[in-house]
């Protein structure tokens, strides 16, 4: 009598309780995007990392292929050493440069990935060769303000002339 | 004179010897022995506080005694493990002071409750049994209704169906009386025997109405300060001169039982308010 | 002086007992949860009195709680020209913190309370002691079910809590204020992870669960067999599983951020 009563909303609310984890995963998480698939790590040396964080996406042509898996510092090379989670659906060339580029002005880093020409194709534990560190912020606006004061310099020495 | 075997030499189906009980560091029971023959309904009374409740508790293993050894068909309650002692008290039934009903469940599903628990009986066969203890009761009317619909006398009843549910051997009644009308006294009263003898059951009968229980009762303890001070039938004890029984008996204000609680001098306490 | 110090001593040890004796109480609850589990009946009564019952509390809550996030989300973010950031805001602060917390608080307020008193007046009127006498184990028969049933419910009610919000979040954001959707949905997306935000807030709420159910079961289970006894251990249990949800969510997020 009464129990079916109860089997029934908790059924109901047990049941409302999935869906919610499910909508949280997929409307409001990137559980679509991250698929949980196989990987292969490739790892690249890179001069400059700036503020690259574990976790963050690896994107090639925008869309996320991969994981940043680790990030370390080569204390030989003096370089970071950052390897690099690959969805096994997508394939790169021994070519391919690698970059840490900034989602907008003040967004978070991200590795991405650009194709090069090579027929040979990127294994499990190889090394990216071509790679661009992050561009340092600090060091672009004192190279900016060096150009301005020299150009500036420039004119007027031609003005003093 | 070492009763390990299955088999009593005597009839005795529970064994209270030399029993001490101490809450804290206060000592409620000092050395108590009773005998509860198979098949009779024995009183324990006493004063209130003088620890008759507690005895109930011990022989259902609630609670360890201090020193000695509570018996229930020759087993000593304290020792045995929960299992054992989970089978143990599925011979006892016990009657609790307001009945002790769960609120949540209707009058039927309280008495259904020790079968749902216990045996996979089949829904239709609990309902005859169930029907047939509220019947017993004279209750099988109410099995609809919710315990806070009951009054003081139908509560006791439907809880005393519910006690004798899976037809114990040994039935405890604490109070059974406290707070009754009389003539929910006299049904509680005539249940009890009833069953009692319609079970072929003993029960244990904790209580201080002397004029009710001294009516139905084979056999009187009378415990006060943590000790068996008379026993008998109700006619010895009627008869008795002990200063304790007879205050008891008569319900005289003071006497053996005093009506002061213990306390230092009056004069002296008083003046001692007068100094400070 | 002395008196003060002796008094501090007591009230130390006083909680050192509680603290084992209620350490004692849940561990037992455990090994004689397997019994109360296989009647699943008794599991699901339980997770209708204290999950269902509780639905309305949370999803109203929820529903507030999510549009104030977009509304003090919006005039901030605005300022810096970030208007559509708003949903990550609301998604994350829902997800990682406040689903979890405020599920756990309202629960304790709720669901704690209610367990607390039943417990304690089952106890106080002889109810379970009328069990054991009648050879039930109280502690599997009335304890474990309910531990079982608040440590089921309590990550489908945060669940519930967050996803809720998240849409009271939308409704300010996008249908009152007039950001963008696809900005909102999308930047969401991006930055909330599912095993970062979404898995971590769920463990979370299922340590809640542990947490403000077994003190509401130990403090009920523990009560002074009195009305005042009861009504002591109420406010004890709204007390203690807030303190206890709001200490174990900071030890929690510090483990989950590193």
């Amino acid at each position: 009598m009464e129990r079916s009563k109860i089997d029934v909303w908790v059924g109901i609310f047990v049941a409302i309780g999935f869906l919610a984890l499910l909508a949280l995963a997929m409307k409001v998480g990137n559980l679509t995007s991250s698929s949980v698939g196989d990987t292969y790590m490739v790892s690249a040396y890179f001069e400059n990392v700036g503020g690259l964080k574990v976790r963050a996406p690896v994107k090639s042509a925008g869309v996320v292929v991969g994981r940043v898996d680790n990030i370390s510092f080569d204390d030989d090379k003096k370089e970071a050493l950052v390897t690099l989670h690959i969805d096994t659906r997508y394939h790169f060339d021994k070519e391919t440069n690698a970059s840490i580029l900034t989602a907008g002005l003040l967004g978070e880093q991200y590795v991405g990935l650009d194709a090069g020409g090579d027929t040979e194709m990127l294994k499990n534990g190889d090394k990216i060769k071509m790679t661009q560190g992050a561009v340092v912020l600090e060091k672009l606006i004192s190279q900016f303000l060096y150009n301005k004061a020299s150009e500036g310099n420039d004119k007027t020495d031609k003005k003093a002339n | 004179m070492n009763p390990v075997t299955s088999t009593p030499v005597n009839d005795n189906i529970v064994e209270i010897d030399n029993l001490s009980f101490s809450y804290g560091n206060r000592m409620l029971h000092k050395g108590i022995n009773m005998r509860f023959p198979r098949g009779k309904v024995v009183a324990i009374m006493g004063g209130s506080g003088s620890g008759k409740t507690t005895l109930l508790r011990l022989i259902g293993g609630q609670l360890k005694p201090s020193i000695g050894a509570v018996r229930v068909e020759g087993k000593v309650v304290h020792e045995q493990d929960d299992a054992a002692l989970y089978q143990l008290r599925r011979k006892m039934g016990m009657l609790f002071q307001f009945g002790a009903l769960f609120t949540d469940l209707s009058v039927f599903e309280n008495v259904a409750f020790p079968m749902r628990e216990h045996t996979d009986l089949p829904e239709s066969i609990i309902r005859d049994l169930v029907l047939l203890k509220l019947n017993a009761v004279g209750l099988r009317g109410a099995r609809d209704l919710m315990p806070s619909e009951l009054s003081g006398g139908m509560s006791r009843r439907v809880a005393l169906a519910r006690a004798v549910a899976l037809d114990p051997q040994i039935i405890m009644y604490d109070e059974p009386f406290a707070g009754l009308d009389p003539i929910s006294m006299g049904v509680i009263v005539n249940l009890i025997r009833r069953l009692n003898d319609a079970l072929g059951a003993t029960s244990i009968v904790v209580t201080h109405d002397v004029h009710e229980a001294f009516a139905f009762v084979d056999y009187v303890y009378f415990v006060s300060n943590g000790q068996v001070v008379a026993e008998g039938t109700p006619a010895e004890l009627r008869e008795s001169v002990m200063p304790f029984v007879h205050q008891f008996v008569h319900g005289e204000a003071d006497g053996p039982v005093p009506f002061h609680y213990p306390a230092p001098d009056y004069q002296k306490d008083m003046l001692r308010g007068a100094s400070a | 002086m002395l008196k003060t110090l002796e008094n501090i001593g007591h009230q130390v040890t006083d909680a050192i007992l509680r603290l084992g004796y209620a350490a004692r109480f849940f561990i037992y609850s455990l090994s004689v949860s397997g019994e109360s589990l296989r009647r699943l009946p008794l599991v699901i009564r339980e997770i209708y009195f204290t999950g269902v019952m509780s639905l309305i509390i949370i999803l109203v809550s929820a529903l507030f709680v999510g549009m104030v996030l977009g509304l003090q989300g919006y005039n901030t973010l605005q300022r810096y020209g970030s208007s559509e950031a708003v949903g990550v805001l609301v998604a994350l602060a829902l997800v990682r913190e406040l689903g979890p917390v405020v599920t756990a608080l309202l629960f304790a307020g709720r669901a704690g309370t209610a367990i607390t008193a039943e417990i304690g007046l089952m106890k106080a009127t002889e109810q379970l002691s009328a069990m054991e006498m009648m050879a039930i184990n109280p502690i599997a028969r009335v304890v474990a079910p309910r531990f079982w049933a608040g440590v089921i419910s309590m990550p489908i009610l945060a669940a519930l809590f967050s996803l809720v919000g998240v849409f009271g979040g939308y409704l300010v954001a996008v249908q009152l204020i007039g950001v963008d959707s696809g900005a909102f949905w999308s930047q969401m997306q991006s930055n909330v992870d599912f095993r970062d935000d979404i898995v971590n807030g769920v463990i979370k709420s299922v340590v809640f669960g542990v947490a403000c159910t077994s003190i509401a079961l130990f403090e009920g289970y523990d009560a002074p067999p009195t009305a005042e006894g009861v009504s002591r251990a109420t406010t004890r249990t709204v007390v203690n599983s807030s303190l206890t949800v709001l200490a174990l969510d900071f030890i929690l997020t510090a483990f989950m951020l590193h």
